[in-house]
């Protein structure tokens, strides 16, 4: 229960930041101010617009399929959040460590596709509709992709457990039970001797270990963009046709929650390249000979140290990956149905199927 | 022209085009996030920078920055009561009729404009209705002793139609009446002098 509150205040801190990050990040881009006025800067904005949702009326359409409208939201933030469940947060904190957490995001994450239905079919709206068909044609067909990116990782980690897959990156990995003796290769090739087991830092980060993970972070990261409808795959939502896609009938609490749900899972589609990727809370600093700036910057495992050090750096990662999401979205146009489908079915999923295979040869390299 | 097009779309086709092409497009958002602290200034138009900004945001926080107005420029009227002669040159010149002015003759001299014309009459109502205006500057022109001038303030919209009628007498209703009064009184008795000047000149 603890975990349970904790992990949602996180959440909401990180989204409203975001949320203003947002609007500033793009106005900075377009040589605007952004927001000026609520509190320093604008800082308070996003607080702002939370509030004003929460005091909007709750508008339910006459024709819609009442119970299908109001239970969508819920399920879609429910969707969103129960993925967070498995997220390791700190080599020691993680709300429900078990040991299938990838399996398990995967599959909890496929259940917003099923709200999204509900909204948009519940609405009674031909572009809530519209907006709902496409961006659940979206997300079923860049899960692909994504899942086999995913898949590649968990090849050359050889474990499902996201905690796991976390030490396995960093200069901590023989204190966790099982890897005692396990040991870490520059490049993940035994024959180069080059032993980073207790260099750990960067050269220890899954993209290192096995650079081919390079590809499959690049064709996660494009389709982690589709799955949570995101510019340049923002058709769903496509402001300029579609109005704001399934969830134009909503409104007050309903659409904050909708709302909140499509910016956790920007968070939440990020913590997971940050993790199986670019080295979860591990440091990015190695170990030099006696500077063991790893050891430093990680702090002691069980101790606040490693708690402030692993937040700290897997926060940070991921906020660099939400900045690079909003670059993108401030750059590049939006794709058509045809380049979006274009782009998954022909050039992302080709291309993860022959980067699974290599993966799988890369980890008989390793052992 | 069409082969220009061709060669830009042969041009974009290849992969690492492609990639090329995109991170462009990254590194020009990144240098406009990045130059986010440079501001414009508030410049006035004959500012050799005024057309030249290099980088940074564009936009000015309005109320509490705004560019400079031409000196030329047209904007809200100002009517300066205490050099006006009331001599009703604006309302007649203006095109839209936006000018109200009643004018009671005082009884006698009420003093001078700061460029020496002596002031004779007042001005009970002097009103310009700014929603009528049309902003020609006729009125400033024809002005005798320019007290009629046009401010550089723009910015003065209003909830109310009725506050765009501006008031420019400096005489309250009661003073306006006593004035009338005053020439009212003088002009009987002018009237009576006169009458008794014309039965003495008839009686001899």
């Amino acid at each position: 229960m603890l975990a349970f509150v904790l992990t949602l205040v996180l959440l909401l801190s990180i989204v409203i930041v975001l949320a203003y990050a947002e609007r500033k990040v793009a106005a900075f881009m377009q040589d605007r101010l952004g927001p000026t006025e609520a509190g320093p800067y604008g800082s308070l904005q996003s607080v702002l617009d939370v509030l004003k949702l929460l005091q909007k009326e709750d508008i339910v359409p006459a024709a819609a399929d009442k119970s299908l409208f109001k239970l969508a939201p819920i399920l879609i933030f429910a969707a969103v959040f129960a993925g967070f469940a498995v997220i390791p947060f700190t080599p020691d904190l993680v709300p429900a460590g078990i040991g299938i957490g990838v399996f398990y995001l995967l599959a909890i994450i496929s259940l917003d596709v099923v709200g999204l239905l509900m909204a948009g079919w519940g609405s009674n709206n031909k572009y809530a509709m519209l907006g709902a068909m496409r961006s659940v044609a979206q997300i079923v067909s860049y899960e692909i992709p994504a899942g086999l990116a995913i898949l590649s990782a968990v090849m050359v980690c050889q474990s499902l457990d996201f905690q796991e897959i976390s030490y396995q990156q960093g200069a901590l990995m023989n204190q966790f039970p099982g890897l005692e003796y396990e040991m870490n290769w520059l490049f993940g090739i035994e024959a180069l001797g080059i032993n980073t087991t207790t260099i750990g830092g960067i050269t220890t980060w899954n993209i290192f270990r096995a650079p081919i993970l390079l590809i499959s972070f690049i064709i996660y990261f494009i389709a982690s963009l589709a799955e949570s409808n995101r510019a340049p795959f923002d058709i769903p939502e496509a402001e300029s046709e579609l109005v704001a896609g399934f969830h134009v009938e909503y409104s007050g609490f309903r659409f904050a929650v909708l709302f909140l749900a499509e910016y956790s899972m920007m968070v939440l589609v990020s913590l997971v390249a940050v993790i199986l990727f670019l080295g979860s809370w591990n440091t990015p600093l190695p170990n030099i000979g006696p500077v063991s700036l790893a050891y430093w910057t990680t702090g002691t495992v069980g101790e606040v140290s490693s708690i402030l050090w692993g937040g700290f750096w897997l926060l940070s990662k991921t906020f660099v990956l939400l900045f690079l999401q909003l670059q993108i979205r401030w750059t590049y146009p939006r794709l058509r149905v045809d380049q979006l489908m274009h782009l998954c079915w022909k050039v992302l999923t080709p291309i993860a199927l022959g980067v699974v295979l290599i993966a799988g040869i890369w980890r008989l390299l390793m052992i | 022209m069409r082969t220009t097009e061709r060669k830009a779309i042969q041009h974009k086709s290849g992969f690492w085009d492609v990639v090329k092409s995109l991170v462009s497009g990254l590194r020009l958002t990144w240098k406009h996030f990045k130059n986010a602290n440079n501001r414009r200034t508030p410049e006035y138009v004959t500012d050799k920078n005024y057309f030249n900004q290099p980088d940074g945001l564009v936009t000015l926080k309005y109320p509490y920055e705004a560019i400079p107005v031409p000196d030329n420029g047209r904007y809200r009227l100002h009517n300066e009561i205490d050099d006006c002669i009331v001599c009703d040159l604006c309302a007649k010149i203006c095109p839209v009729n936006c000018i109200t002015i009643e004018s009671v003759k005082a009884t006698e001299e009420i003093g001078v404009t700061s460029d020496g014309t002596k002031k004779r009459l007042y001005a009970p109502v002097f009103d310009i209705d700014l929603a009528k205006c049309c902003y020609c500057g006729l009125c400033t022109t024809v002005c005798p002793t320019d007290c009629l001038t046009m401010t550089p303030v723009y910015d003065f919209a209003e909830v109310d139609i009725k506050n765009m009628i501006y008031h420019f007498t400096d005489l309250s209703p009661e003073q306006a009446e006593e004035k009338k009064q005053l020439l009212a009184k003088q002009q009987e008795e002018m009237a009576a002098a006169k009458a008794a000047a014309l039965a003495a000149r008839k009686q001899g």
